[in-house]
């Protein structure tokens, strides 16, 4: 019988399934970051457990690093002792930890694929809902919470019940200047947030094929926006030619061996997805949020709705509350809409070529007086790339802060935080009330259409906004 | 963890969509690395009207008298979406709450809460509409919810069936220590190492 390609990934790592009982599958890397990870270390240390496989855990600091200093004794104190508590358990566990200053530290989901830890055919979990991102690798990758890490980092195994399957098309070509981030926030937008909740979605079509691995990331990396487990797109030549040479990918032997694998993972012809969604890749316009969750969502060149306009009356109320605390009317032009702050960054859209395509847009220009905008790379590999490039001098030149590797103004766990009231354009995966900080507003974007925001000082259409400048 | 059989409590109605782990424990709090003391910060936002927690909110549904001592939280669908943060059910658990019902719950909050001897109940919109009219028509009534039977009972004594997964149903009744339970395969976990190590060398 033909399979999906998740099944194929589920049955390859069944250890044991038992009638009436949970399934126990085998995780082939976790990855561990300083916020969801003590109280599982101490878990261990209390049931007198060990961690059964340090080689297959890597661990980094990301959520709580300043972005502005290498220098510990100025975080802020509760954040220094998370870090210093993660540094702490990696020693004592044996696991190896690219901590703050680390030149490889970065975001947990920019640095697993770009040392080719992040492979095809793996089960890839980490106490954070973004691990979907790793699915861009044809890899089954989820998050999960502090109980689930301290059982895997004990057992290297998950308890899992099998998830339900959902392919999305995407076929034809996107529009000029229309981006994967847009692809993805329109099918939230279209399915809901919690349109994929108990599906693992494989994302196929010739748009998706036609993305970099860095745009399939972004992609799988919101899946869990759109409530699914994971998110995961199959392997191909990009995928192998992206790992080959990699620091942790396969070696020698190992490698035509890997990959003679990884070429059977795909779906096979006419397996059986649970629901299909087809998508026309020309349909897509740029995508910004307007309300307080992702599939608050329309179309740059619309305006922001009215909550009568919403026939479900629980929707309706989600609207009206969304509009309330973003401070905004019905029918508003989206484009009209001023900012104070961009920020340019994420394990969604914080990797080289995200930087590179915001660069394009932005050199020679300058940042609007009354905004503030930061650019954050992902890791400190993207951070030397950029530099080893000129883009960092593009940003500073445009005025734009050139900060170091972390999740800095995505959740506003570090000092990179809005205040009450301020307006951000952000290349990041959340606008929920409060993420970027109590009483900030955020609108999800794209990054070429943050850093237009930035120089225009409101949100603006990327396309008008370059066609403007073409002809001035 | 604690088992769960049964429980009966004050129902506090949850009247939004789409609450998200962040409204649940804003990120300022997760900075703890330890499990308790979460439940002073529970909602954090909607339930102070400043950032350093020191004034309520009287309009928030938690803060109304007759809530105060609730343990059954009524919410509406995809209740704790978003990030994968087990502060949330710490909160929830610290706060007071043994039961939450909604008509749909985010998955990997659901799996949490099940770690943390927390029952989420799912039933269908229109019971959950139900539930919500009558506690709001008479604040600070009492919801049961018995979990051996897999029933809710309202406040008019309305019995509602409810799914679960039986390991999750065990789990709960038991309070099980999953980590010892999967331990108890360990020999099968040696079994796919070996396997592994022969078929695909470059994952072992």
């Amino acid at each position: 019988m033909p399979k999906t390609m998740y099944q194929k990934i589920w049955d390859a790592h069944l250890v044991r399934q038992a009638q009436g009982d949970t399934a126990i599958i085998y995780v082939n890397l976790q990855l561990v970051h300083e916020v969801t990870s003590p109280q599982a270390f101490e878990g261990l240390r209390l049931a007198k457990r060990t961690v059964r496989c340090p080689r297959k855990t890597f661990a980094t600091m990301d959520h709580n690093v300043s972005t502005r200093t290498k220098n510990i004794d100025l975080f802020e104190a509760m954040s220094r002792l998370q870090m210093e508590t993660l540094a702490r358990n990696c020693k004592e566990f044996g696991i190896t930890l690219y901590d703050y200053q680390d030149k490889d530290q970065g975001i947990v989901h920019v640095i697993g694929p770009e040392m080719g830890i992040t492979q095809p055919g793996m089960v890839i979990v980490c106490g954070d809902s973004h691990t979907s991102t790793h699915g861009a690798f044809g890899a089954l990758a989820f998050g999960i919470g502090t109980s689930e890490v301290e059982h895997v980092l004990a057992t290297q195994t998950l308890q899992q019940n099998i998830a339900k399957t959902f392919q999305i098309n995407i076929d034809g070509k996107l529009g000029k200047n229309i981006t994967s981030k847009d692809i993805i926030l329109y099918i939230i937008g279209k399915i809901g947030t919690a349109g994929a909740t108990g599906y693992v979605i494989e994302y196929a079509g010739s748009a998706i094929r036609d993305l970099s691995m860095e745009g399939r990331m972004t992609i799988c990396n919101m899946s869990i926006e759109a409530g699914a487990r994971a998110g995961m797109i199959a392997p191909d030549e990009k995928t192998f030619k992206y790992l080959e040479g990699r620091d942790h990918a396969p070696q020698g032997d190992d490698w035509a061996k890997a990959v003679a694998y990884w070429k059977t993972l795909p779906s096979d012809q006419g397996a059986k997805f649970d629901k299909v969604l087809n998508i026309k890749a020309e349909d897509i316009k740029p995508q910004v949020t307007w309300g307080t969750s992702p599939g608050q969502v329309v179309s740059v060149e619309d305006n922001v709705p009215d909550p009568e306009s919403f026939k479900d009356p629980t929707e309706k109320a989600g609207a009206q509350n969304a509009l309330k605390y973003m401070g905004l009317k019905p029918g508003t032009p989206m484009e009209s809409i001023k900012i104070d702050k961009a920020f340019l960054g994420s394990c969604t859209n914080g990797r080289i070529e995200d930087l590179r395509a915001a660069a394009e847009i932005v050199k020679g220009k300058k940042v609007d007086s009354a905004v503030q905008a930061i650019v954050v790379p992902g890791s400190g590999r993207v951070r030397r790339q950029a530099e080893k490039e000129g883009l960092d001098k593009i940003f500073t030149d445009a005025g734009f802060e050139w900060r170091f590797a972390g999740c800095s103004m995505c959740l506003g766990m570090n000092d990179d935080q809005l205040s009450k009231g301020e307006r951000c354009a952000s290349s990041s995966n959340r606008n929920f009330e409060g993420r970027q900080g109590p009483g900030g507003r955020t609108h999800l974007m794209s990054p070429q259409m943050v850093v237009a925001a930035a120089i225009s000082g409101h949100i603006v259409d990327i396309r008008k906004f370059l066609e403007e400048r073409k002809l001035s | 963890m604690k088992p769960f059989e049964q429980h009966t409590g004050i129902a506090a109605p949850l009247d939004r969509v789409n609450v998200d782990t962040d409204a649940i424990i804003p990120k300022q709090f997760l900075r703890k690395i330890e499990r308790t003391g979460f439940g002073a910060h529970l909602f954090h936002e909607w339930r102070y009207t400043d950032y350093e927690g020191t004034t309520e909110n009287p309009q928030f549904v938690l803060n109304r008298p007759e809530y105060r001592l609730a343990t059954v939280l009524l919410a509406r669908d995809n209740f704790g979406c978003g990030s994968s943060r087990e502060h949330a059910p710490w909160a929830l658990e610290d706060y007071g709450f043994r039961v939450i019902i909604a008509p749909s719950f985010a998955d990997i909050f659901y799996n949490n809460c099940v770690k943390n001897g927390i029952l989420l109940v799912r039933l269908k919109t229109a019971e959950v509409d139900e539930l919500f009219a009558q506690v709001q028509a008479k604040p600070g009534a009492k919801v049961s919810a018995n979990l051996p039977d897999q029933v809710v009972i309202g406040p008019d004594a309305k019995r509602y069936s409810f799914e679960i997964n039986p390991f999750a149903k065990t789990c709960l009744l038991k309070g099980l220590d999953q980590i010892g339970w999967t331990q108890q395969f360990n020999d099968q976990i040696e079994a796919y190492e070996k396997k592994l190590k022969k078929e695909k060398p470059w994952l072992a």
